[in-house]
Formats: C-alpha cells, structure tokens, sequence
C-alpha cells in the first residue's frame, strides 16, 4: 500500500498553511499541490484529477463554502476538509451539512491530520470501489440474454427498455421456454430498483396455503409443521421487483389476496398481528389465455387490470427462426466456458437442424440442446449432427410440404434408426427390400 | 571531503550531540562533524504559541553553508511548531539540505514521567535518521520496520527501528 497515487490539493489564501501542509503531504508520498484562492483551485481541479481537496474556509474572493459548493459540481465523489479556526466551527458544521467530509481546526495535532486523510483516503477507495462494483452490478443486470436480431426481439428490446423507466405493473405473455423470466430480469435489471433484489415465484408450483406461506411469509407455529418463523417472498422483494410466474393458476382466494396486496402495499403474515408495509414492482407472467379465464369468472376482472397494464408478447421460437443460429451461438459459448470446452463452432448441417426444428419447448428446449451437445461432443471441436438430441425430429419436420420430402425424410430416419439394416427398415417401411433400395437410389440417400 | 553538520540550536547537551555525531556516521557512512552557528531566535519565536518555527529555523540553518557541507541537522531543546500543526518532532527539506529536530517533546519529562536519558538518545537518533532520510529524498515509509514510518505521537518513535528498511536503505545509497 502506498499513497502515490492519492491527489491533494490544499487550498488557503495563508502561504505558511499552504506550503507546511504541501511538504507534510509530500514526505507522506502523496501527491500534492497547492491553490491561493479559489479561482486557482478550480482551475486546478480542470487540469487534474484530485481525490482530497483541503479547502479554508475563510478566504477573500470565493470563500471556502462556495468553492465546495463547485467542487461538488465537478465532482461529487471528491473529499472536502475544510480547514478554519476555532472561531469559525459554525461556519465548519455548515459545510459538513452540505458535503464535506471532516473539518480541520487550525492548529491542529499532527496524529488527527494523520488519521483524518488516511481515513479520508480510506473512504475514497471504498467510494471508487463502491462505484465500481455498481458499475460491474449495472454489466451484469444489462448482460441480458435476449439474443436475436428478429424484428420481434427488437421490438421486444424496445419495450423493455420504455417500461423499465416507470414503475408500471407488467403483463408477460407466451409460450412455455420463450424467455419470460428473462425479460422480467431484463425490465428489473434496467429499472431505478435494480441494486434491490428480484423476487420470482412461480405460482402454478404451490398449492394455495403454501403458496400463501411462500407469499406472505408465517409466524412460528401458524400452522402445523410452521417450527420457524419465515419471511415472505413479498416482504424480501421490499425495495425491488416481485415477478409472479403462471399468474393464471392461481385460486380464487389468492386472486383476492394479492388484489389487496397490490392495492394496499401491505400484508399480514400468517399467524401475525402485524401489518407489513412493502414497496415493490410487479411482474406477472403467463401462458394461459387469461382473457378467456376473465370471461369465464376463473379470474378476477379487477386483479386483470391491475396486472395488465403494460402487456408484453413474446413470439415462440419457431416464429423468429432468423435467431437460432444467433440464440445457439450464444449457449454454445456461453457453455463451452463453463464446461471449460474448446467447442468454437456449430456444423453448417447440425445449425440446419437447429433451424428446421419445431422447438415446441422454445428456447429453454434450445439451451438444453446446446448444453448436452456439449457433453457429448467428446473430442470435437464443434457440434455436429450426430451431438444434436434432435436427429430424429429434425427429420420429422422435413424443409419442404412435399409428399416426396417427407418420404425422403422418413425413409432417413428409420435407415439411421436401425443403422442402415435394409431388411429390419424395410420392414418397418412395409415395403420390400428392393423398393427401399430403389428408393434409396432415388433420393441419394448416404450413411 | 563532505559532511553531515550537526548544528546546535539554543542550548543543546553536547552528549547528546557527540552521541548523534558518531551514530549518524555509522548509519550514512558520511563523515559528520558539529558545527555553531548564531541563530537570531526571536525571528522565529511566537509568542503565542511560545513555540519555535520550524520552516524558518531550517532557513536559517542553511544560511552560510560552507561547501563541504552535504547535508545539515539542526539539533534544539525548543518546541517547533508549523502554522498548521500544534508542534513538529522534526522537519526536513524533502530532497534539500537541511533537516532539523527537536528533544523537546522526545523527553519523558514533557510528559510527566521520569526522565531517561537512553530511550531521549534512542528517539533523537531515530528521529534524526528520519528528518536526514528526508532530506535523501526518502518519503514516509509503509513498513513497521523502517526509521522512515511516519511517527505522529512519541510512542509510535519507540515502536521503529534505527534503520532504514531495504528498499529505503537503497534509496539513500543511490
């Protein structure tokens, strides 16, 4: 540890002051300089980056109290000590109450100087770590992992980016595996709430008096096998985002009760007397036809409102089959660093696999494809068909509609399925041996 | 042929004196010898303070340097102060010539406790390396063990060594 790369500028109109303090900070192996007045001071705060800043408090011209108003201008994260004497400890407490870190009373005692920057110092390298760790929070909630160059995703981008600045009540809508967590992260991870946590709950995995458990959390003993007292989802989302995953399974009771919740911002535990205030942004998301379930009396019309207030869709995967391969590449190394495999790349034939398939699963089902291709691409360097779980119904979903292509296809599959035995696939195919090799022959099918 | 001058300020115990002549020489191998000089005190007396200042002492220990002189310590009984701080053990000019340091607040007395004669020479000495290292360009030093650790209030003077640590012991040889 050393102090050389800690600036401080000392600023008082008293030459004596100014030149003591400049050799005491220089034998300290800080680096120093030093400022008449305060005109000085920021012309010398413009040409470098100073971290301490020791500004007297009585000064003609801009006096010490102005000047650290400018200093904060420039940069709030400086470190001001004013410097004054004893008659002056009013003015002293006045500065600290709009931004100064200490005051020095002159004369002051070599050991409290001493302590005071190396504190101040302290507290700067905390400050800059604080800074950038906040920086590296706000890399990581941005390193969002909505992949695609689609038209939809872009959209998609673009809404996330609209509603992640206001505080209102999120609708996400599709399809099982599309993302849906995700781009509630990716809304939180880009809102004024980020650096609080994001609660997720997923509202189809409980039964409805532990759902309320897990919701509003339960004294000790509120209900048989309570031994615990135990904080609720709602309650440790304070500050941040609640994302309530299959909204639409929820009983009619529970509607209820996060309707009061939503509404009131407060809650009892189970088991408790005492109300808990809560601040939280909502995020709901669902893959069931809520509309319908509203008309049909399985959802209360006023919790639908509440909670669909701005709507999101997300397209399923085989709509935008322009972000496979982009989607692909991304769980491809995304994985090969933490499986720790020199995998680069995926074949030209396996990525048409990828492409052609249905992907009924989405991209939950396109990520596990990836990650296991990535077991069981041994030695390789990319991904070849062969590592694909999908080879038989990638072939079930033949490029063209053709009766000739899915034939093509099928004969394939069932050729590979029993390992290119023309008696066992002819049998399967019903036909007799030579119409299969006919066929072969036909279609150019190899192994 | 250069030397450290070891110059008295006000009245100084020539022990103490002849001690820090023969103890410096060991420490920078630079032969070292004592030299008077008048000093005009009242110039740098405050009466306010009824302390000493130290950046005009030093000024004035370098007035009529004779050449051979490399480098001068001024010794004084005085209490030093520097307009910022409410006293000094010593003061140096970083890379300059002139070092000065004072026993006045290095005695047990000045705290009320009985005085003793070898930790008052333990801590000039210490004290007298330390404002000299400054003058080899040497800055406050990181390491426990290093006359060059800054030293605030006298107990901390008695926790470091009379030496310069490796990497300052090089710095002074340079």
């Amino acid at each position: 540890m050393n102090n050389q790369g800690v600036g401080i500028l000392v600023v008082d109109d008293e030459f004596s002051v100014r030149d003591s303090l400049y050799n005491w900070f220089k034998t300290e192996g800080y680096r120093a300089d030093t400022a008449e007045n305060g005109v000085e001071a920021l012309k010398k705060l413009q040409e470098s980056l100073w971290d301490i800043v020791l500004v007297d408090i009585k000064m003609p011209g801009m006096d010490g109290m102005e000047l650290q108003r400018h200093i904060k201008k420039i940069d709030n994260t400086i470190i001001v000590i004013i410097i004054t004497a004893y008659a002056t400890v009013d003015t002293a407490v006045e500065a600290m109450k709009e931004g100064a870190y200490d005051y020095l009373s002159k004369p002051v005692d070599p050991d409290k100087l001493s302590i005071l920057i190396r504190n101040a110092v302290n507290q700067r390298r905390l400050m800059a770590e604080n800074i950038q760790l906040r920086q590296k929070v706000e890399e990581l909630s941005l390193q969002d992992e909505i992949v695609g160059g689609s038209p939809q995703i872009k959209k998609i981008q673009e809404m996330i980016d609209t509603v992640a600045k206001t505080d209102a009540t999120v609708m996400i809508r599709g399809e099982s595996g599309t993302g849906k967590e995700l781009v509630a992260q990716a809304i939180h991870g880009k809102s004024n709430r980020r650096y609080f946590p994001i609660i997720s709950i997923n509202c189809g995995a409980f039964p409805e008096g532990l759902l309320e458990s897990e919701l509003f959390g339960h004294e000790k003993g509120a209900f048989t096998g309570a031994q615990y007292k135990r904080k609720g989802k709602l309650e440790m989302a304070n500050g941040g985002t609640i994302f309530f995953d299959e909204i639409g399974n929820i009983t009619e009771k529970m509607q209820m009760d996060l309707l009061r919740v939503i509404e009131t911002k407060q809650f009892t535990p189970l088991g408790s007397n005492k109300v808990v205030n809560v601040d939280f942004r909502i995020i709901a998301a669902t893959n069931s036809d809520l509309e319908k379930k509203v008309a049909e009396k399985d959802f209360r019309e006023d919790l639908y409102y509440r909670l669909n207030v701005f709507s999101i869709q997300i397209p399923p995967l085989r709509e935008r089959t322009a972000d496979i391969a982009l989607i692909a590449r991304y769980f491809l190394e995304k994985y090969a660093r933490s499986m720790n495999k020199d995998v680069t790349d995926i074949s030209p034939e396996a990525m048409k696999i990828l492409i052609q398939y249905n992907w009924p699963g989405n991209i939950r089902e396109l990520r596990n494809t990836i990650e296991r291709a990535l077991v069981v691409v041994g030695k390789k360097n990319r991904i070849e068909p062969d590592d694909l779980n999908l080879l038989f119904l990638s072939k079930a979903n033949p490029p063209g509609d053709s009766l000739e292509e899915i034939e093509k296809a099928h004969i394939q599959r069932i050729l590979e399925q029993s390992d290119w035995n023309i008696s066992r696939s002819a049998e399967t195919l019903k036909i007799d041996r030579v119409t299969l090799y006919n066929k072969i022959k036909k279609y150019g099918l190899q192994r | 042929m250069s030397y450290i001058d070891i110059i008295p300020i006000g009245e100084v115990e020539e022990t103490l004196l002849l001690f820090l002549k023969q103890s410096l020489f060991q420490t920078f191998n630079i032969q070292t010898r004592i030299r008077n000089c008048r000093f005009d005190l009242s110039l740098v007396y405050d009466p306010v303070r009824n302390q000493y200042n130290s950046t005009g002492l030093l000024l004035e220990l370098i007035n009529d340097t004779p050449p051979e002189t490399l480098k001068i310590l001024g010794v004084t009984e005085l209490d030093l102060f520097i307009p910022i701080f409410t006293f000094l053990f010593g003061e140096a000019q970083l890379n300059g010539i002139a070092a000065l340091v004072s026993t006045h607040r290095l005695r047990n007395q000045f705290y009320g406790i009985p005085e003793d004669e070898a930790l008052l020479r333990n801590r000039l000495l210490k004290e007298g390396i330390h404002e000299l290292g400054h003058t080899f360009g040497l800055i406050h030093c990181f390491a426990l063990k290093c006359v060059m650790k800054s030293s605030t209030y006298v107990e901390e003077i008695d926790q470091k060594p009379t030496h310069f640590c490796k990497l300052c012991q090089q710095d002074v040889l340079k």
